[in-house]
């Protein structure tokens, strides 16, 4: 059977899924972690717990959520609880992943999500952090999802929203963050990457079916470590395509 | 305690643990009859310029029937606290905000809050204030402890703590930094429920949000409920009491009243109508032909309903439990 087509959103929902392993808690928002988990939960991980910031925790995601409150976050769920209870949880260390995006991000995985340009003079007033900087600070590893250009993969993010490593190694620690913290994996259309075990800076791990290390790099707006082996990040699969489009997203909603 | 960071932020509800005890102590513990309308409620306790606070989230258990009631009596200078999607978009698009400390104001799927960039762009909202999402909850959560501060990890070595109004301090057990959250006091606190009886006695189904936290942060509590049940209800289960009755200053029987969002395991929500609002809130125009439509040209709650249709609204009904 040939290989079925796919679009940049399914391309990341299924790399996404792939890095959540089963029997383990991931702390999860809307959009693109959800479906992830979602796939996940079908795939090779049928005991992963869900747990959403409102207060859902261990949801059969059987319909897909696209409100972080709404009643599919705890459906068939094991608890629902609420913010304070969910966020407390993760500061206690209880949540091993947490899925973040932003609008831009620098090469320690420090994420924007509130204001493009100026903070006083905004070019544009984005959200805000909502739980990105809770699940940035408090879960034991972030994946971070975004799309993949020089606009995004800045120098210097706008505003630190959201810690990643922030001034590079020892400053999550010195700044009063949970040691043994912080970003794991970047999941772009273009790439997968990672954080430098010494140097805590982005390094290119895996590129994306059909992308050259060289777009990766011409896409980044940061000196880009390099991996010694780079991967070739396996297309997704026809079962996960069927499974995204006929039972996890049946009305397309996101895909 | 050594102070080791300061938010540059405006601290614009700063609390006083002790007025808010005094507060507490004169209001009435009697168990007196609070139902009333939206439009009596909202004007007998939301003034202009008092910072209020919504619960659950616009879309999600959101008392969205007191929201268009503040939008048709025309409030002005409110200060808000800035959890929520389409109830703070519009209160932002309707000129009702002067300043918000603010976590997250969006659409969700539906993207950026137009209300928002309009207010904060051309700087006809003069103050905000970062925090993260839990921040918000947790300075809701001093407050209900009665507390002036709550120590918590978040926000730490960010801009977020830069912009905010919190502290960061040497521990005085540990020595390492923690963040200090000030109590939250609202003047009003605005939150739906699945129902309660007369008094205010309060139950929700399914996740609880903030409302435990913030119904006791707030000196004034607004309760709208899908059903008013009886008192005897209320006694049969009193571990399903989330909100008693001595928090409450007004309960406004409001069926629907969180459309177009959802009620869990009541109805869902309206994906039609919320999508009306997110067209219409693009420009100053459209917003504004809504508002009339919804807003102005209804006269309550009551007429809003007539107006989407009983039988539309039927639809959306759903027993929702999962079987």
């Amino acid at each position: 059977m040939s290989e079925l087509e796919y679009n940049p959103t399914e391309l990341l929902i299924c790399t996404a899924a792939r890095m959540m392993p089963d029997k383990t808690t991931a702390f999860i928002g809307t959009g693109i972690p959800l479906l992830a988990a979602a796939l996940a939960q079908r795939m090779h991980a049928p005991n992963l717990v869900p747990i959403f910031e409102f207060g859902g925790t261990g949801a059969i995601l059987e319909r897909i959520p696209i409100a972080v409150g709404e009643e599919n976050t705890f459906h068939r769920a094991v608890a629902a609880s609420g913010i304070c209870d969910i966020v407390e949880t993760a500061q206690r260390g209880f949540i091993e992943f947490g899925f973040l995006g932003g609008a831009q991000i620098d090469r320690y995985g420090n994420l924007n999500s509130t204001v493009i340009g100026d903070y006083h003079h905004p070019k544009v007033r984005l959200p805000g952090s909502g739980g990105a900087n809770d699940v940035g600070s408090h879960c034991w590893k972030t994946i971070i999802i975004m799309r993949h250009d020089r606009k995004r993969f800045v120098e210097k993010v706008d505003f630190i929203t959201t810690p990643g490593y922030l001034d590079g190694p020892g400053s999550r620690e010195r700044a009063g963050l949970p040691p043994n913290t912080g970003p794991y994996r970047v999941v772009t259309n273009l790439a997968v990457l990672g954080f430098h075990p010494a140097t805590k800076e982005m390094m290119l791990l895996a590129t994306q079916p059909g992308i050259s290390t060289e777009q990766v790099i011409a896409e980044t707006g940061f000196e880009l470590l390099l991996a010694e082996t780079i991967e070739e990040n396996p297309p997704p699969t026809n079962e996960e395509l069927r499974i995204l489009r006929e039972e996890v997203d049946k009305e397309h909603f996101y895909i | 305690m050594k102070i080791l960071e300061s938010g540059s932020g405006k601290l614009i509800q700063p609390p006083d643990i002790d007025a808010f005890r005094e507060w507490n102590r004169q209001k009435s513990k009697e168990l007196v009859d609070k139902r009333m309308s939206e439009a009596e409620a909202v004007s007998r306790f939301i003034h202009n310029g008092d910072y209020i606070g919504t619960e659950l989230y616009g879309t999600v258990r959101c008392p969205m029937s007191l929201v268009r009631e503040i939008i048709r009596q025309g409030k002005k200078n409110l200060r808000l606290a800035g959890q929520g999607v389409m109830e703070l978009d519009m209160l932002l698009a309707a000129h009702t905000v002067k300043e918000i400390d603010i976590t997250y104001v969006g659409l969700e799927v539906y993207g950026v809050s137009n209300g928002l960039r309009r207010e904060v762009e051309s700087g006809r909202v003069e103050t905000v204030v970062d925090w993260s999402n839990a921040s918000i909850a947790w300075r809701f959560k001093a407050a209900a402890m009665g507390v002036p501060f709550i120590p918590v990890r978040s926000n730490l070595g960010t801009d977020t703590l830069k912009h905010s109004a919190a502290k960061v301090v040497e521990c005085p057990f540990t020595g390492k930094p923690i963040c200090l959250l000030p109590a939250l006091i609202l003047d009003v606190g605005l939150i739906h429920v699945h129902r309660a009886d007369k008094y205010g006695n309060a139950q929700i189904e399914g996740i609880s949000g903030f409302a435990a936290e913030m119904a006791r942060a707030s000196k004034r509590l607004i309760i709208s409920a899908e059903e008013i049940i009886d008192e005897e209800e209320i006694r049969r289960y009193p571990n399903r009491t989330m909100i008693p009755y001595y928090l409450v200053d007004a309960v406004v029987h409001a069926p629907f009243g969180s459309h177009p969002g959802e009620m869990c395991y009541v109805y869902r929500r309206d994906e039609e109508k919320i999508r009306e609002w997110v067209e219409a809130a693009k420009t100053e125009e459209t917003t504004l032909a809504y508002f009339q439509k919804y807003i102005f040209d209804v006269p309550n709650h009551q007429a809003y309903l007539d107006l989407i249709g009983r039988e539309h609204l039927e639809s959306l009904r759903h027993s929702g439990r999962a079987d």
